[in-house]
């Protein structure tokens, strides 16, 4: 019997390491001091007007105009509650704490594996939260005072359009996709055309049409609220391309699955409700979600049309005389590109982590 | 009572014809699948069907549960004729089970709630007796133990014996078989045919097709036989293998039983 | 033997409700359109805003500061409409060219073997994909290039350009009389390049010897047009930009609302693209190039030869559907004050004549066209490249 013998442990140091992954060819080593070169130039640069050399304490612009300052974090200090509530009743913010505060605990429940009665949790969050959310913020009932949604903004505006969007934006783009694949022509052609129109054309089209078009074909003296036209077009808009995500899912469910469920006995609405839509829904859950953080994304529009989202704000507190210096515009878009960056990659982390443990499940 | 038995299975059937197919036609396009097609199916009668690929014997079962729609002739299922009627397909497809080549279980799914899937929605069976419904014939295909798993974690073999439980807990009449053993490795097939012997032992009528000829030789009250969408020869098993009438038949039999 | 006709059936039959749903479906859409078109016209009628298309031959009465046609306040409110639509082509252009350019080096960068270069790559995705366009489009306007100095401090490069909160002022080239030269000697090398390659590929096929087509083809494409401008003196005549008073005179002078357009469309659908050939190059199964190379093909050549066309095939639908975006996207250039089709059309015009339907409605009809013109195109690209058979 030979003796095996164990192969010998490789250690890679540092300096191998480098050596294989940095430096392994005289091209790779020119592109490794090109990018080491590109980050000293723009990393401690940042860092030092972020941090180091930027204002902290202030109350107006001379606090920022000192030469070689760096960012003006007072300015964003000053204006952080209109950030996060817009022109909202200063008495009334309390309202939309609670809000915030409801909507973040459902989604954690939603979000944290292996806590129970997420079916409770996500019926309540999909029908009792929009109601609860909508009667806190406008009020006008039950003992609360009126806001307006002309009040309503900063972040405040951002997460309704986001989240209104993406709530309606799923059931209708399933509705949406059912339809392109039905047997009957007219309601196929009806959703093509639907589905084709929303997608053809850019948002801010759809935008205007909905904030100039709108009001003309409506009877007399019949308003929309300016935010829920918004609300409106957003969600048509995000529900046309939901449902060519959905599509998709449909197309890759075998036609085993659907004969087996019509053998069984079970009607069209069973069958796509308990048999084909959990799987198909399932193999596009990235999609969707990628779909979702352009919702996000794409609620930065809104303030085109006149409405103080998170982006309308800052641009409108930038321009303010109070605060003006060389920095502002800069720290401000900062701030908010922080904000949505921060919202948008933990969604696409989330998906990555939900999909590995989804995939996990279905071992092959 | 299992495969290994010398000789066959004693015969159920009785007089009432639950299935009738008269004159039956169907195309595809311009190529014609079925062919005047005449069947008269007994209660607790079994018939095998064969034929080469292509010969209609799939299309032919898929008629009767009306996954393929029929355009010449009729077909009566249980004394309700069989027409676009969605009621009548709807009352059909209850007392008719299938049982898919492909399995076609719900991934999504465990075994158990496969098989309370249909009763809880179709039959209206309150949650606990559709479970101990599910549990009483998954013991009868043997696998109870698999219950609470999902469909890719069973091998092809406890697949296909989970999708005739399924079948079976709509308490159906009729079943039928759609080359039940075909996609299954080899060592898997006798597990298979032999839930599918019980069921047969026990009186349930059914119409297989498959290529399983020993099987066929066992269970088989008739055998039919199809080419190019037309019955060619229908004869119980003892004629159809020594003795067969036509020439289709005899070619064919040579070349499933050279091995 | 005829196909018999199928028996009618009673009133359950699934084509009869199918019918009647359908029935159902399509009267109240017609009467739903039929309600809004009623409404529509009687507000208009009510705020007296004129219909028809008429208007498009109504004097505009504004200025446009991008015009790549001949444009007054005298021109009509059709030729704001091309002046806009031409505005929108161009920036889509750059932006198209820009963007697949980074994103093509950003795919590679992505996959190379090089771990500063392919982290650093997917830091740039990370960060450019989860900020919106919109904020982009402003950051780079009003946070970097209107940040800039005043022409007076303007940042020049060699004397003949400069950057500064007004744009970039580069010279202008007019070609004379004899540019043509150039044109055609450019022409000319085309064609030679195609007819080396050609008489190349002829030539391995019959006797195996490779040629340096690539090289002498773009020594062709670039050396005649060079050998002729040289020739003919430079027939160009120069305006170079200078400083005269507050602002510079002379040359072009490329707007800022267009670069802050351009540089975020380009970085950000660069993303996305960069994404894409990733996926693409991925997506080739490795055993590809295994093959490639047990049959002893070089790293380069394994990549040209069969890596890269397989990888095309997964790469171009995806990639037109951005380049279809970045067109749409185009239309954000009303948050800068880019005169594209919206800013204009969609923009002033409607807001002077008011008829806002008309006019969303070329505007849709339009970006629906060239959405529509680049499906077809793809599906024609995938009917004639897609894989056969399998």
């Amino acid at each position: 019997m030979a003796q095996t013998r164990r192969p010998s442990r490789r250690r890679i140091g540092p300096l191998t390491w480098a050596r294989e992954n940095l430096f392994s060819s005289w091209m790779n080593s020119v592109l490794t001091l090109t990018a080491i070169y590109l980050v000293y130039v723009s990393v401690p640069p940042l860092v030092d007007w972020a941090l180091l050399s930027a204002v902290w304490k202030g109350d107006s612009r001379e606090a920022c105009l000192a030469p070689d300052a760096g960012a003006c974090w007072p300015f964003i200090e000053a204006r952080l509650d209109q950030i996060v509530y817009g022109f909202y009743t200063a008495v009334e913010r309390w309202r939309v704490d609670i809000v915030y505060l409801v909507g973040a605990a459902g989604l954690a429940w939603l979000a944290l594996p292996r806590l129970p009665f997420k079916r409770t949790v996500g019926i309540g969050m999909l029908i009792v939260y929009p109601l609860l959310a909508y009667v806190l913020l406008t009020g006008g009932m039950f003992g609360l005072a009126l806001v307006e949604s002309e009040r309503w903004g900063g972040l405040l505006v951002t997460l309704v359009v986001s989240v209104t969007g993406i709530v309606a934006s799923l059931p209708l783009g399933i509705l949406l996709a059912l339809g392109r694949r039905s047997r009957l022509p007219v309601i196929r052609m009806l959703c093509v055309v639907f589905i084709e129109v929303w997608r053809g054309v850019p948002l801010i089209t759809v935008l205007f049409m909905a904030s100039n078009m709108l009001p003309l074909f409506l009877p007399e003296g019949v308003t929309f609220d300016k935010l829920l036209r918004a609300l409106i077009a957003v969600a048509l808009f995000s529900a046309a391309y939901m449902a060519e995500v959905v599509r998709g899912g449909l197309q890759a469910i075998p036609r085993g699955q659907y004969e087996a469920a019509q053998a069984l006995g079970l009607g069209y609405w069973r069958t796509m409700g308990l048999v084909i839509l959990p799987q198909a829904l399932k193999l596009v859950i990235p999609s969707i979600v990628s779909n979702f953080i352009s919702l996000l994304k794409d609620t930065s529009l809104v303030s085109i049309i006149g409405f103080f989202d998170l982006l309308g704000i800052i641009q409108s507190a930038n321009s303010d005389p109070a605060w003006a210096t060389p920095n502002t515009a800069f720290t401000g878009y900062v701030f908010i590109a922080a904000i949505y960056w921060a919202m948008c990659f933990s969604m696409s982390r989330y998906s990555q982590n939900l999909e590995r443990r989804l995939g996990a499940g279905a071992r092959r | 009572m299992t495969l290994e038995t010398d000789g066959h299975l004693k015969s159920h059937a009785t007089e009432e014809v639950v299935i009738a197919l008269e004159g039956v036609g169907k195309w595809f396009g311009d190529f014609q699948a079925l062919k005047g097609v005449d069947l008269e199916v007994r209660k607790g009668e079994r018939i095998v069907i064969c034929g080469p690929s292509g010969s209609g014997k799939s299309t032919l079962i898929r008629c009767i549960n009306r996954l393929e729609e029929h355009e010449e002739g009729r077909i009566t299922v249980d004394g309700i004729e069989l027409t676009g009627d969605v009621k009548r397909i709807d009352d059909i497809r209850r007392e008719v089970g299938m049982v898919f080549q492909q399995f076609n279980l719900f991934p999504h799914l465990t075994i158990m709630e496969n098989c309370t899937l249909a009763p809880l929605w179709v039959r209206r069976m309150p949650k606990k007796e559709a479970e101990a419904n599910a549990l009483k014939y998954l013991e009868r295909v043997r696998i109870p133990e698999q219950a609470h798993k999902f469909p890719a974690q069973l091998s092809g073999g406890q697949q296909q014996r989970a999708a005739i439980a399924r079948a079976l807990c709509m308490n159906p009449r009729i079943m039928l078989f759609d080359e039940p053993t075909s996609a299954l490795d080899p060592e898997m097939i006798k597990e298979v045919l032999d839930v599918m012997v019980e069921l047969a032992a026990e009186g349930m009528t059914m119409l297989v097709v498959t290529h399983e000829m020993g099987f066929a030789r066992t269970v088989a009250d008739r055998m039919v036989f199809m080419d190019a969408g037309e019955i060619v020869e229908v004869a119980d098993p003892e004629t159809f293998f020594n003795a067969p009438r036509s020439d289709r038949t005899k070619l064919f039999l040579s070349q499933i039983l050279q091995h | 033997m005829p196909r018999p006709r199928s028996r009618t059936a009673p009133w359950r039959d699934p084509k009869i409700r199918g019918l009647i749903a359908q029935a159902v479906v399509l009267t109240a859409v017609v009467l739903g359109v039929w309600w809004l078109g009623r409404n529509a016209a009687a507000s208009l009628a009510r705020q007296k805003i004129a219909s028809g298309f008429e208007f498009l031959d109504h004097t505009a009465g504004f200025g446009i500061i991008q015009t790549l046609i001949d444009y007054t306040e005298q021109s009509s409110y059709g030729d704001a409409l091309i002046v806009g639509l031409l505005n929108t082509v161009l920036v889509a252009v750059i932006g198209i060219v820009l963007a697949t350019a980074m994103g093509f080096l950003l795919g590679v960068a992505r996959l190379s073997r090089n771990w500063l270069i392919a982290k650093l790559a997917a830091a740039y995705v990370e960060i450019v994909r989860n900020v919106p366009l919109l904020l982009q489009i402003v950051f780079w306007y009003g946070g970097v290039l209107r940040a800039l100095p005043g022409p007076r401090q303007s940042l020049t490069f060699a004397d003949v350009a400069a950057l500064n909160n007004r744009g970039l002022f580069v010279p202008r080239f007019t070609p004379e009389a004899e540019a043509m030269t150039i044109l055609i000697a450019a022409l000319i090398g085309v064609a030679a390049a195609l007819g080396v390659a050609d008489w190349a590929k002829r030539r391995q096929l019959r006797t195996g010897r490779l040629f340096p087509t690539g090289r002498v083809g773009l020594a062709l494409v670039l050396g005649l047009p060079l050998l002729a401008a040289v020739a003919t003196g430079f027939p160009f005549a120069v305006s170079i930009p200078e400083l005269k008073g507050f602002n510079y005179q002379g040359g072009i002078q490329i707007l800022p609302e267009l670069m802050a357009l351009t540089l975020a469309l380009a970085i950000y659908t660069a993303s996305y693209i960069g994404e894409i050939v990733r996926s693409g190059i991925e997506g080739v199964p490795r055993g590809q190039s295994e093959a490639a190379a047990a049959l002893g093909l070089k790293h380069g050549l394994a990549l040209r030869l069969v890596v890269l066309p397989q990888a095309l095939r997964i790469i171009v639908p995806p990639l037109t559907s951005q380049y279809l975006n970045l067109t749409k996207n185009s239309s954000l250039a009303v948050a800068v004050g880019y005169p594209d089709l919206v800013a204009v059309f969609a923009g002033t015009v409607l807001n002077q004549t008011g008829q806002a339907i008309e006019v969303l409605a070329i505007t849709m009809a339009l970006y629906l066209a060239l959405s529509l013109l680049t499906s077809a195109l793809m599906n024609w690209y995938n009917r004639a490249y897609a894989l056969k058979g399998g």
